[in-house]
């Protein structure tokens, strides 16, 4: 599997995903710098790390979505390259408009970093096929804006879709139905608060995360 | 010439700092604030002539997410 992972000014995730990435496919990944125009060819999956890019000015992953980079990475998802977001990543998909709605500040207002429940809605996707379907895995967050919100209309059509892929299964932030992560229409967009990069080996305190990187080494060779 | 960009939550979008500051002002002694809807305003320096269209332009594309963001322009 050949992946890239962009990097933003104010990325801090980006290594851990590379390491996750690595332990697990066997290949480093390609670090890309947000003012590239192009993509390395022939990748299989792009993810767009957490982190705090730009400072969250103007809103959470609204400059980073704006990057030159970020052309060349809808265009990799609209020819059905794997793309992953992961928190502020999915902050930078939604902005970009490849994943439907926005994360807000989260309703308590207050920063949150900790492990979470969260139950696996859909293990259909490329992304969750090793796990099972209303599995509870435990995740850490650690973000201020991860309160999905979209119009009822909105959720109800992710929801019958199954695009709903992971749930907190407690209230964490406020997200509308409990939302921590969505897959686009086709599938091969997934963007999720919780940092499954966090928990891949038995020293960080749990392997719940490893999975969702096993599933695209599986899938996507 | 300037324009002004304010933007707003759309009306039921949660607003938990604007939550925030009615406590806070109920916290400080005044009473009666039933609600409290907090937003931006972003000011633009632009060469003389700009169109309001352009500026709408800047508002959808960057300056306000549309999903969850109203916007109101004032060339000045």
């Amino acid at each position: 599997m050949k992946a890239a992972v962009v990097v933003f000014p104010g990325s801090n995730c980006d290594r851990d995903l590379a390491v996750a990435l690595e332990q697990i496919t066997g290949t480093a990944p390609v670090m890309v710098w947000h003012r590239e125009t192009e993509l390395p060819e022939g990748l299989d999956l792009i993810a767009l790390p957490g982190g705090f890019s730009y400072g969250d000015y103007l809103r959470s992953g609204a400059m980073s979505a704006r990057s030159p980079v970020m052309a060349a990475v809808v265009a990799a998802a609209g020819e059905g390259r794997a793309v992953l977001g992961v928190c502020n990543g999915f902050q930078v998909l939604t902005e970009a408009g490849l994943l439907p709605g926005a994360l807000m500040r989260n309703a308590g207002l207050n920063f949150v970093c900790r492990d979470v429940a969260l139950t696996v809605e859909n293990s259909q996707t490329m992304f969750t096929a090793r796990y099972d379907a209303g599995e509870t895995i435990r995740v850490p967050v650690a973000h201020h804006d991860g309160n999905y919100f979209a119009d009822a209309e909105t959720l109800d059509r992710l929801e019958g879709e199954g695009r709903v892929v992971f749930r907190y299964a407690e209230d964490v932030n406020g997200s509308a139905r409990g939302i921590a992560g969505i897959v686009n229409a086709q599938g091969n967009v997934l963007g999720l608060m919780p940092h499954p990069e966090r928990l891949i080996e038995a020293e960080q305190g749990g392997t719940d995360g490893r999975r969702v990187f096993e599933a695209l080494a599986a899938a996507l060779g | 010439m300037k324009a002004r960009v304010t933007i707003t939550l759309k009306p039921g979008v949660l607003d938990p700092q604007g939550r925030a500051i009615q406590n806070a002002l109920g916290g400080l002694g005044f009473a009666g604030v039933a609600g409290v809807r907090q937003g931006k305003v972003i000011e633009l320096d632009l060469a003389d002539g700009t169109s309001e269209a352009e500026v709408d332009d800047m508002a959808k594309r960057l300056l306000a997410n549309t999903v969850i963001e109203n916007y109101r322009i004032e060339l000045l």
